[in-house]
């Protein structure tokens, strides 16, 4: 459905140099990507700013023209081919507003209807299932200006939707909204996505976003990706361990070890002790504890994939820096 | 055709937002109208100074005046606002015009379309009225068909001019109103005969730019009257083809220009 086969995109830029030179520079935001998305899948694109997240979103739309290399949605290339992918695609910038200002909500529908040249009861099945998932009929006669940042962004997701799109891009769709909305737009995506026809690109910062919705994750950094897999792959690929937490009545007797298990800290002279699972499953760490102690509380506490993506984003920060030290 | 009515519809959405501030619509299209009466009032205030105008009389440099305006006036309330793309380009906002199954520039030109002009191509129109019965046009079919053309010309050369210059943009963000040196430059340039301009300027801007063609050659035609500076009669009936070149050029510098577009981080 989508495919990237060393996508590359510079932008001149001039910066300053002395009081009136201005030296030409490229800045290189995606460099050399290759990725393969099939049909129906839902891939989460993430990356630190400026990583290269939205311009490859950007040349996959067709809004900008790649640098170099190859890239194809649809079977159609998206510069050259932009207004015939555009009836195929659906986009939702969560900084750019693709509503008619001014209008009642309703009217940037029916002009979408024209627009995307749907036809009427299409166009009328599609919209009844939005308004039913994303509770749109309290504000459907009020105009766009005055909707909040959670009424207008379901507002973009209908609107993105109403010609039936086969591939469904999303820059940052949750950005700036509280948490019921932002679950409202989750749980829409999520019942969207396992329907099994649109595809679903997302780029994102927050990460219960990927949890909820993707199988599968692309780090991309200094526009190159640094991680494809799913976010399983991630956490065994960067270490990350649930771990087990127990309050205890009494410290544990000296020289007790869980095998499989890392004594990782100590609390609360004794009383709180947490272990890493390394090689031990969940289940028998708990007993083999239950059996040593006396237990009081106890819980296990999933790897925080906030932490891993701060790990990996720290790592190729430092790995950018040795290439360029050697290159240098 | 169906993209036609894509338009339709996306004409219409403009009309209602246009409508949704009534009274500030109401103020604007009014101060707009009285923009353009001042602006062929200094022609009048020129003749009262002088008799004859780069060796034309008042109703005879009044016909250019008048193809001018009503050339304009057509141009500017359908394309003026064009000039907007600047601020697109800097804040990245023509992604969501890119996203779209329509062409970029008619998108643009009915999401911009400024409306407050309304009245103000009513008053070129009324300015060209007055200059045809101020001067004793002896009729024949061709000068009926330029009286016709002649202003649609201009407002499709006009129209051009300004989408070529909105088109800096996408080269040179920070273009500010260089553009505007050529759009209402255009305009009072080709408001008075070019007789009156010296040398080079008239060269560069009359011929090189092709500005020539938008009033003074086709009033030359219709008044039957020779060009002082020596092009023939029917110089007047190319004015057609000066826009239709002007407009391919500028569909070739947009397209240029939306391929080089650079959007911005978000």
């Amino acid at each position: 459905m989508i495919e990237m086969k060393n996508l590359r995109k510079d932008f001149p830029v001039r910066v300053k140099a002395g009081r009136f030179r201005r030296e030409k520079r490229v800045l290189t935001a995606v460099d050399g990507v290759s990725l393969s998305i099939a049909a129906g899948e839902m891939v989460g694109y993430i990356g630190p700013n400026g990583a290269g997240k939205s311009t490859t979103l950007k040349m996959l739309t067709g809004v900008l023209a790649p640098s170099a290399g190859e890239v194809s949605v649809c079977g159609l290339s998206p510069v050259a081919q932009r207004t015939r992918l555009a009836l195929r695609i659906g986009v939702v910038f969560g900084q750019r507003s693709q509503l008619w200002w001014d209008l009642p909500l309703r009217e940037s529908f029916r002009l979408l209807k024209h627009v995307y040249r749907v036809p009427a009861a299409e166009h009328e099945t599609r919209l009844r299932r939005c308004r039913e998932l994303l509770d749109l009929d309290a504000f459907m006669e009020t105009p766009v200006r005055q909707l909040s940042l959670g009424q207008r962004m379901r507002g973009e997701l209908t609107a993105a939707l109403l010609h039936g799109p086969e591939v469904l891009f999303l820059d940052e769709p949750t950005i700036g909204l509280d948490v019921v909305s932002k679950q409202a737009v989750r749980s829409f995506l999520g019942e969207l996505g396992r329907g099994g026809d649109v595809t679903l690109v997302l780029t994102t910062h927050d990460l219960a976003d990927i949890e909820r919705l993707c199988k599968r994750l692309v780090v991309i950094d200094h526009g190159r990706v640094v991680h494809d897999g799913t976010i399983e792959d991630l956490h065994s690929r960067y270490g990350s361990r649930r771990r087990l937490v127990a309050d205890l009545d009494s410290p544990l007797p000296p020289g007790f070890a869980l095998p499989g298990a890392v004594l990782s800290t100590v609390e609360a002279d004794g009383h709180r002790v947490t272990f890493t699972l390394e090689s031990i499953a969940a289940g028998a760490a708990v007993a083999a504890l239950v059996n040593a102690a006396s237990v009081r509380d106890l819980s296990v506490i999933e790897p925080d994939i906030e932490d891993v993506v701060a790990r990996l984003y720290r790592c190729s920060i430092t790995s950018t820096a040795q290439d360029g030290s050697s290159a240098s | 055709m169906a993209e036609f009515r894509a338009y339709a519809a996306l004409l219409g959405g403009r009309l209602r937002s246009a409508t949704a501030y009534r009274a500030s619509f109401a103020v604007e299209i009014i101060t707009n109208a009285g923009g353009t009466a001042i602006d062929v009032s200094t022609v009048f205030v020129l003749f009262t100074a002088t008799r004859l105008l780069g060796g034309f009389t008042l109703g005879e440099a009044l016909m250019m005046t008048g193809l001018t305006a009503a050339g304009f006036a057509l141009a500017d309330l359908t394309v003026g606002n064009i000039d907007q793309l600047k601020t697109y380009v800097r804040l990245g906002t023509l992604d969501a015009v890119l996203v779209r199954p329509l062409a970029v520039l008619p998108q643009l030109v009915i999401a911009d379309l400024p409306l407050r002009k309304l009245l103000r191509s009513g008053v070129g129109l009324a300015v060209l009225i007055v200059a045809v019965a101020s001067n004793d046009i002896v009729w024949t079919p061709a000068r009926v068909a330029l009286l016709v053309t002649a202003p649609l010309s201009g407002a499709v050369f006009f129209g051009s001019i300004f989408v070529l210059s909105a088109s800096l943009a996408f080269w040179w963000v920070e273009s500010g109103e260089v553009g505007s040196a050529f759009t209402y430059g255009g305009r009072d340039f080709t408001s008075y005969p070019i007789s009156v301009y010296g040398g080079w300027f008239r060269a560069v801007f009359a011929y090189g730019l092709g500005f020539a063609f938008v009033s003074y050659h086709p009033a030359l035609t219709l008044l039957g009257r020779a060009d002082p500076l020596g092009l023939p009669a029917w110089s007047g009936y190319v004015s057609p083809l000066v826009a239709l070149a002007a407009a391919g050029l500028a569909g070739v510098v947009w397209r240029i220009g939306v391929r080089r577009y650079r959007s911005t981080g978000s």
